[in-house]
């Protein structure tokens, strides 16, 4: 059946089973494969977006669950937004396979809490496994992203202000 | 990461009798006399070598783009091969880019192997003097065309950040100078630059060349490749190893919207759709019955029972092997005393568990073959497809992709899933692209586990409290098993290597060191750092409960022995780890020390480690390594700080356990890993070295488990004899 969904600002047709999961919508049918398949239960974070600026695993998030709420990817963060540009200044990636889910989670922390304390950053990315181990870049990246001050492009500003917005936080945290 | 390859005993891969068989009959036998085992892998393959190699393209712009034999899926190789050839040629490094190579054996193998295959942490070390040679030789001709064009002598010519210069004040960049540096004959002997001279290499500018693509979703992975008309296939496969299909019942799968077909493979059922929700719709609805006549149906506890039969000598069927043999170890059988230690240690079945679960894309029309995915193994990748459709193996054509981690998973001698998806894509037929997709579950079940090991020591020291007689067994199954070409003589070194080449054993005059290698039908494999997953941990371990024994600090003791062994690398590396670490643990916390030589690096780590809820946690943790001359510090780093996760996390929670043949974790509930809040903090220091590369991506992982258990035994004086250290409810 065919369903618009809110993706990135856009608005997309898709034809797909109500019950299909949110990942294989966006990896398969839209092509958007930025967002990663690592164990389809919930448990690697690996395929995590944001459904109106929350962290979701989009592995088990049928798209009749999503209708019209505000989807945010990988993608929609632009490449440039403030975390992936601390991520490349951290040389955080590895394999690499498990970043996407890490920077989207992430950017969620810092929406809610522009200044995270070590176990902010630990209750807030524990769901994200990273095989290869760069846990302690991802620690600093989200510590120097939260300290870089203000995005320099506009990109990625609407997606902070979605963020922001609809997570209730009070502070544009992401950008910071 | 980890083909423990004994370069001594493998020159090239050699074509089992069959694989020739099947490429003689392609071409005609006679054709194929003469050829060495590179020619027939590279027979059938196009590769175009431009002027400068195989292993440079330099574009109209002065881009250099660096071709990788290497696969790179995490270890940071990419980075250090071009930064190896932007040195010699002294390349700008912004405008230097990696490409990966296709495959083909003559031109991109393993100079430790003959074959093409990324693994036992030899990417960098293996490629030191070729790429070395390439960028010299390269710039040469750069010199030389200026030379030419400017009519002065070369040796009035310097070249920096790719513009070449002359004393009288000409410049000329490389993409000026291409056309005419292109037509130079390339020099067979280039003078390499002094390493004192070095620029790049061992600065912190040799960072990845691949962080932004990792970080926006654009890095393109098996998993994400779309190709026209592509199709989608899932496999269900038998519950047990060596299990088979007897019947099955495809009505109700093929209900399925968008299952285009299912059938028959040798390894199961195959539902082939038009994506991936629908191959797992349809697989989830198909019936089978399996023949488990032959299959393993002996669950964890059965198959340690049969090791520590053959370790008790209550089962004599499994032959023992010698490994290290000296002096009278007679004596030692029935030694008692307050100067012998018994000791016996434990290792489960660990799973890879990579990010990205193994997959494979593969066309197939006719007997050309077009393979699309991660290979770490394209040689063998090669020869096993080329078996399943009948070609040359050179003639398999294989686009190498970023793989979402590896650790060894990715090469096996079989080709697994690589093979799986061309039985599929034969069926599908007329070069139809067929992604194959295995769940979290199918590869948790699939096997190739680091198998199950169990040491037993015996130990007499000497007066000074010293190892005088060392007694060793090993009973664990043999990773090199069924291996396609020879890997040297006497038993399979893969499961004590890091034991007979330690200090440790170097310094006991009377060794009686032997294994033994019982058939279990569960598949076994090489696993990030291969046999020193466990032998690192039962020496270091050892070591420390020896200086208890003997009274003596762990650290004064293992200096003793190293200085008894000659063992210089292994005192500098604990040394520098010591002054880095400073005096005191942080107040609250216990050190535990252990030192590891594995891929031909030295690494020494200090853990700092307290109890929370009668479970080990790890803070602070001082690396020291010596891995000859460090191209990349920061990727050295890298690997360390994540060799370290990885063996912390198999340490702390890594069990695969099967009850009667099935595999009980399926996924990341039940096989725990490290997470964040879990993670160490560890530093990395590098000790100086004019000495070549050695590995990198392996010899991080397996020193911080007996560091760990190290410092429990110094926290509560309890040894640890198996692991993990946390067990699961099961």
């Amino acid at each position: 059946m065919a369903m618009t969904l809110d993706i990135n600002g856009k608005p997309v047709s898709v034809q797909a089973a109500p019950e299909t999961p949110l990942l294989w919508v966006l990896r398969d049918e839209l092509g958007m494969t930025g967002t990663k398949f690592g164990c389809g239960l919930a448990q690697c974070g690996a395929c995590t977006v944001h459904m109106d600026g929350q962290p979701i695993r989009s592995c088990v998030t049928p798209i009749e669950a999503v209708g019209a709420a505000k989807v945010t990817t990988i993608e929609g963060l632009g490449g440039q937004h403030p975390v992936q540009q601390a991520w490349v200044r951290h040389d955080v990636p590895q394999c690499g396979y498990c970043q996407s889910g890490q920077i989207m989670s992430a950017c969620a922390l810092l929406a809610q809490k522009p200044k995270p304390s070590d176990q902010d950053i630990d209750e807030a990315m524990a769901g994200n496994i990273c095989r290869c181990g760069a846990y302690q870049r991802i620690r600093a990246a989200i510590k120097d992203a939260a300290d870089f001050g203000p995005p320099t492009g506009e990109a990625h500003a609407d997606i902070d202000e979605a963020i922001v917005a609809a997570s209730g936080a009070t502070h544009r945290g992401a950008g910071r | 990461m980890n083909a423990p390859v004994d370069p001594k005993g493998l020159k090239a891969i050699q074509p089992s009798r069959r694989d020739v068989v099947v490429a003689s009959t392609m071409v005609g036998g006679a054709l194929l006399v003469g050829c060495s085992p590179a020619d027939l892998m590279s027979a059938g393959s196009k590769v175009e070598v431009g002027a400068f190699g195989p292993f440079i393209k330099i574009a109209p712009d002065g881009v250099v783009t660096v071709i990788s034999k290497h696969i790179e899926f995490g270890q940071g190789n990419h980075a250090g091969l071009a930064a190896i050839v932007a040195e010699e040629l002294d390349a700008d490094w912004s405008k230097v880019k990696v490409e990966q190579a296709p495959a083909n054996a003559k031109l991109y193998a393993n100079g430790n192997m003959g074959a093409q295959l990324t693994g036992g942490s030899s990417a960098i070390s293996n490629s030191w003097d070729q790429l070395r040679k390439a960028g010299a030789g390269a710039r040469a001709m750069f010199v030389q065309a200026a030379a030419n064009r400017w009519n002065v002598p070369v040796g009035e010519i310097t070249v920096k950040d790719s513009v070449l210069a002359h004393t009288s004040g000409k410049t000329a960049t490389f993409g000026e100078l291409l056309n005419d540096a292109a037509k130079v004959n390339p020099p067979t002997d280039p003078k390499l630059k002094d390493p004192k001279a070095f620029t790049l290499i061992g600065s912190d500018r040799v960072r990845r060349k691949d962080s932004q693509a990792k970080s926006d979703g654009s890095a393109l992975y098996t998993q994400d490749v779309r190709l026209p008309d592509m199709l989608t296939a899932m496999v269900a496969h038998p519950p047990r190893f060596g299990g088979k299909v007897k019947s099955f019942d495809a009505a109700e799968a093929k209900k399925v919207a968008g299952v285009v077909d299912v059938f028959e493979i040798p390894t199961g059922i195959a539902v082939v759709a038009q994506n991936t929700y629908a191959a797992r719709m349809g697989r989830e609805a198909l019936k089978i019955e399996w023949d488990e006549e032959k299959a393993e149906k002996r669950g964890s506890p059965a198959i340690i029972q049969v090791y520590r039969d053959v370790l008790s000598g209550k089962d004599a069927s499994v032959k023992w092997e010698p490994f290290d043999q000296r002096g009278d170890a007679a004596a030692l059988e029935t030694a008692k005393g307050a100067d012998v230690v018994e000791l016996n240690y434990e290792f489960p079945y660990l799973a890879h568990a990579t990010m990205e679960p193994m997959n494979c894309v593969a066309a197939v029309d006719g007997n050309k073959v077009k393979l699309t995915f991660g290979s770490q193994g394209q040689t063998l990748d090669q020869l096993n497809v080329a078996k399943v459709v009948g070609c040359l193996p050179g003639s398999v054509e294989i686009e190498t992709l970023f793989a979402g981690g590896s650790f060894g998973r990715r090469a096996t001698f079989q080709s697994d899933y690589a093979v799986e998806c061309v039985h599929i894509a034969k069926k599908v037929g007329k070069g139809r692209p067929v992604k194959l997709v295995w769940t979290r579950e199918d590869d948790m079940r699939s096997g190739y586990f680091r198998p199950i090991v169990l040491h037993a020591l015996k130990v007499k020291l000497d007066k000074d409290g010293l190892p005088a007689a060392w007694r060793h067994r090993i009973v664990t199954q043999s990773i090199m098993k069924g291996a396609p070409m020879p890997m040297g003589k006497g038993p399979d070194s893969s499961a004590f290597e890091g034991i007979n080449d330690s200090p440790y054993l170097k310094a006991t005059p009377v060794v009686d060191a032997q294994v033994a290698f019982p058939d279990i039908g569960v598949p076994v494999l090489w696993w990030r750092s291969v046999g020193a997953t466990h032998t690192a941990f039962v020496m270091e371990h050892t070591i420390d409960q020896l200086a208890a024994k003997a009274g003596k600090d762990p650290v004064a003791y293992r200096r003793a022995i190293y200085t008894k062994a000659g063992a210089e690398r292994h005192l500098a590396v604990l040394n520098l780890a010591l002054e880095k670490a400073g005096p005191k643990a942080t107040a609250g916390w216990t050190r535990g020390v252990a030192v590891h030589e594995s891929f031909g690096s030295v690494v020494a780590q200090i853990a700092e480690v307290k109890l929370e809820n009668g479970a080990p946690r790890v803070g602070r943790v001082v690396t020291a390594i010596d891995c000859g001359v460090a191209i990349s510090p920061d990727q050295i780093a890298a690997q360390m700080e994540g060799g370290t996760c990885y063996g912390l996390s198999a340490a702390l929670f890594g069990e695969v356990t099967l009850t009667d043949g099935q595999v009980d974790q399926t996924n990341f509930d039940g096989y725990r890993v490290l997470r964040i809040n879990e993670a160490p903090s560890v530093e990395t220091h590098i000790v100086p070295s004019g000495n070549p590369p050695s590995g990198v991506g392996e010899p991080g992982t397996p020193v911080i488990a007996p560091a760990v258990a190290n410092a429990l035994f110094a926290l509560n004086k309890a040894a640890t004899s198996r692991l993990p250290f946390v067990r699961s409810e099961a």
